[in-house]
């Protein structure tokens, strides 16, 4: 048997891989369907959301039930920062926009950034004193935080428009973003949950107990996995705005970050592969169940569209999921590059010498 | 010199008095032994000396040094590491990683440092490798390093409990009741395992069991407690023949045996 | 404010404290035998509204007979819920039981939606539910009088059955330490089945009381008075049914002084109630009455 030296072999297949990925971005982004790209877009946002939401209650055990809010924020200060003073004029026609946010625009790519260190902001205000509570209880307050957050949006005019929300706005959102985002979050995660601190972050979800005991500062760890997590929510909640190109403070309820619990449990808690993967199924899924809701024709027969059938179905699912495969997915596993490059590589090399 | 002093420690919970007047003085190198009836009040004094419950009155000193409100985390960080009545392992981590745990409050890397895996921080976590598998080689554990700790057969758990404490370079190690649940072989075993290890980490340590053979065998001083109250304290002989002790455990009658 | 103002809004607080109370003791006692958050009670609340509905509606039944076949069909409901999405996960990690409670939740909303509609319905009142009555200058509606007393009654029945009874003692028992409660030869799943229809039972009548107030009734109308209740239940001690009482008083009055006192600030009523829950967490988690 070949002993080849690890790390060279898996790294031209990591740029192999990575290289196909661009090619296909570049493709795609240029001549695929427009309704296939926003496809596109959704899956890498649900998986910046997914992985996020899983650093938090996957693999540190804390259950937090606030992302919609960390994206409300980022969302929000993002458009802020990227919009245009005329975009904003028009926009904010019942109650003016106060200043300096009524002239500042930067490019996108800094109010990305921007927006992502604000959710991780709020993140570490939201987690900082919570994470004393255990359990149910800090699923409430997290919850809470995510709807004080939502109402503020809601009534504070001067600064984000109130329920009217913000619309017209400018679509920077590509694959590029999406895709490139999504992969510099797994990447990020990844190699978090497998150095020492993630060790430290699993430790915790074990047994807090006993962490403790060894040394681990739960409170830095905790409010780290927030701080993080919070971060690519923020991120994921700016993508989604220009995507969308509207934002208004009850898209980012409860019902929000629900979808995001169904991706990360479907997926398995503590596994990046399954969110990966889940989050892409479930973002396709969305959008092919919408013709479920609309009238359609199936064996010649008329069926009327029902609406909300969509959500349902996801529901049941995720009650089946929850109540006989808990485990979800993948449950802690993950697919590493040693096990795709044997599957995909080693095989052929296989059948090629006859064996 | 005095490793650790606990000053007149009670604790109440409630109306209830857990622990009362506790004094120890305990120097370094020793091997104390802490025995006492079921309900006496020795799990709550080491839940007292690591932090866990702040006694409602007394002081603690760890190295001369006043520990008394620090966190869990930082008295570990001083110095002090334990093992738990009910073993309490990382059970879905695996065994190399749980030991490897006790490694990390001494990383210096910062966590962008260590995510993007920068020498400095692969330099650590190499070194941090090295000496969690030295650690299971100590305990027989090495061949199992990959496989799940909740898998382990409940006398290997034990045993790595052990080891993960000693990876967070204890002066003083608090073991709760580690013969519990072993039979006479694997006793002896632990017995020489002990004063192994104190020896060759240079530890202090205070054990807490109910096996009066590893206490006699190993223990050089023994303190007993009965109702959160220190009724004895001694060398094995004294304390075999204390009749408070005897009384404590037995009963009056058994007094007069 | 004159006094007449503060009359009326006393008597709407009162009113609506009384219902909030009855919905938390659904969650309070829910609480108190698994130690589960029961995210669906809000949820069954709404359907109860619907049963009303939908008994007038397609039974043609009378508006008191439809309500009582809701209070019925309610608590089979609730039953239905423990058996098929808590009962499974008894033993297994919170955050399974967390999750089904939520995924339950949702599901019977998305399940109103689809067979519902999501559009409001309207909700029939009985005459004396229109009338507003007036004293001196005061004007009270109708169902500011019944719901005191019906909830007095319906809390009085309950606090019977919880301190007097052997179910109630039952109860008790497994709220104190469900192990044991077990190894005593209590019939942990009788009584917890009881406990859901008695709460569910309760969240009923509530949604009866609240759809009298408020005759819109919508798949998502179990979300605002849920919370409500809930942070009722928290604020009176989590597992304590007389402070889900005294909390969803307190909650209710709270509810309509800040709107009446602070009329600016009242786009920001639901934020307030998550602020009150959030500190009560923080700082007081055993809340006025502890575990009971």
């Amino acid at each position: 048997m070949k002993k080849v030296k690890k790390k060279s072999n898996y790294l031209s297949f990591k740029i192999i891989a990575i290289l196909g990925v661009i090619t296909f971005i570049f493709i795609a982004q240029r001549s695929f369907d427009a309704y296939v790209i926003r496809i596109l877009n959704l899956c890498g946002i649900y998986v910046i959301l997914g992985v996020s939401l899983n650093l938090i209650n996957g693999f540190t055990g804390q259950f937090s039930l606030g992302h919609a809010g960390f994206m409300a924020i980022g969302a929000y200060v993002s458009a802020l920062l990227y919009m245009s003073p005329e975009l904003k004029e028009v926009n904010y026609f019942i109650t003016p926009i106060i200043w300096p946010l009524s002239v500042i625009q930067i490019p996108f790519v800094f109010s990305l950034i921007i927006a992502g260190l604000a959710s991780a902001g709020v993140g570490f205000l939201v987690g900082a004193p919570c994470l004393r509570l255990k359990g149910d209880y800090l699923a409430i307050v997290t919850f809470g935080f995510s709807e004080i957050i939502r109402v503020l949006f809601c009534n504070l005019q001067s600064i984000t428009n109130g329920p009217l929300g913000l619309k017209g706005l400018p679509s920077y959102t590509n694959l590029w973003w999406t895709c490139g985002a999504a992969i510099v979050t797994v990447w990020f995660v990844k190699n978090l949950i497998n150095n020492s601190y993630g060790r430290a972050l699993k430790s915790i979800r074990e047994d807090e107990v006993a962490a403790e005991a060894m040394g681990v500062n739960l409170f830095y760890h905790k409010v780290l996995s927030f701080v993080v997590g919070a971060f690519f929510a923020g991120i994921a909640g700016a993508l989604l705005g220009s995507l969308v190109m509207t934002i208004d403070p009850n898209t980012f309820s409860f019902f929000m970050t629900f979808q995001i619990i169904i991706i990360v449990i479907v997926g398995g808690l503590g596994s990046i592969t399954g969110t990966v993967i889940s989050a892409t199924i479930f973002a396709i899924l969305m959008e092919v169940l919408r013709s479920v809701e609309s009238p359609m024709r199936l064996f010649g027969l008329n069926i009327p569209g029902i609406p909300g059938m969509r959500m349902l179905i996801f529901s049941i699912l995720l009650m089946i999921v929850i109540l006989f495969f808990h485990q979800g997915l993948m449950g802690t596993k993950e697919l590493s590059w040693k096990w795709l490059y044997h599957k995909l590589i080693r095989n052929r090399k296989e059948v090629k010498e006859g064996s | 010199m005095s490793i650790l002093k606990a000053d007149h420690i009670t604790i109440r919970f409630g109306g209830l008095i857990a622990v009362s007047d506790f004094y120890l003085n305990l120097k370094e190198g020793e091997l104390l032994g802490l025995i006492g009836p079921n309900g006496a009040g020795k799990t709550t004094v080491f839940n007292i000396l690591t932090g866990v419950y702040k006694p409602t009155k007394g002081k603690i000193y760890f190295n001369n040094q006043e520990i008394n409100g620090k966190r869990v985390d930082q008295i570990t960080a001083l110095g002090m590491a334990r093992t738990f009545q009910n073993i309490r392992l990382f059970t879905n981590l695996s065994v190399l990683d749980n030991v490897m745990v006790g490694c990390h409050l001494r990383l210096k890397s910062s966590v962008l440092n260590a995510v993007f895996y920068l020498p400095q921080y692969l330099q650590e976590e190499n070194n941090v490798r090295e000496e969690a598998k030295q650690l299971l080689k100590e305990v027989n554990l090495e061949k199992l390093e990959n496989n799940l700790a909740g898998g382990l057969p409940y006398g290997q758990q034990r045993k790595l409990e052990i080891a993960r404490a000693l990876a967070t370079h204890p002066r003083l190690l608090l073991l709760d009741e580690p013969a519990a649940g072993m039979n006479p072989h694997e006793t002896k075993d632990l017995m020489s395992f002990i004063q192994k290890i104190q020896e060759k980490f240079k530890l202090t340590i205070i054990l807490i069991e109910h096996d009066m053979k590893v206490v006699m065998g190993i223990c050089k001083r023994i303190l007993v407690l009965d109702y959160g109250i220190t009724i004895a304290e001694g060398n094995p002989v004294e304390i075999q023949h204390n009749p408070e002790v005897i009384k404590a455990y037995l009963g009056v009658e058994a007094q007069y045996a | 404010m004159n006094l007449n103002i503060f009359l009326q809004n006393l008597s709407n607080g009162i009113s609506l404290g009384c219902l909030f109370a009855l919905i938390a003791i659904g969650y309070t006692m829910v609480y108190g035998v698994l130690r589960l958050i029961n995210f669906a009670h809000g949820d069954i609340f709404m359907m109860a509204a619907f049963f009303v509905y939908y008994s007038m509606i397609i039974f043609s039944m009378p508006w008191g007979i439809a309500c009582l076949v809701a209070v019925v069909l309610a608590m089979i409901l609730g039953i239905s819920v423990e058996r098929v999405a808590y009962k499974p996960l008894r033993n297994a990690p919170r955050i399974s039981s967390l999750c089904s409670a939520i995924g339950m939740s949702f599901l019977l909303e998305n399940f109103a939606i689809v067979i519902f509609g999501g559009r409001p319905k309207s909700f029939y009142r009985p005459e004396f539910f229109e009338k507003t009555f007036i004293l001196g200058e005061v004007r009270i509606p109708g169902v500011n009088f019944v719901t005191p007393i019906v909830s007095i009654v319906f809390l009085l029945i309950l606090t019977y059955i919880v301190y007097k009874t052997k179910t109630g003692l039952a109860m008790r028992a497994i709220s104190k330490d469900f192990d044991t409660a077990k190894l005593m030869g209590i019939n942990l799943d009788r009584t917890i089945s009881l406990t859901f229809m008695i709460g569910s039972g309760l969240a009923a009548i509530g949604a009866v009381l609240w759809a009298l107030r408020y005759p819109q009734i919508w798949p998502f109308m179990g979300i605002f008075p849920g919370w409500r209740a809930f942070t009722a239940a928290i604020i009176g001690g989590i597992g304590s049914i007389r402070g889900a009482m005294v909390g969803g008083f307190l909650v209710g009055l709270l509810t309509i002084m800040i709107v009446a006192f602070l009329p600016e600030l009242a786009g920001f009523k639901d934020a307030f109630i998550f602020i009150i829950l959030i500190f009560v967490l923080l700082f007081k988690p055993k809340g006025l009455f502890g575990e009971e």
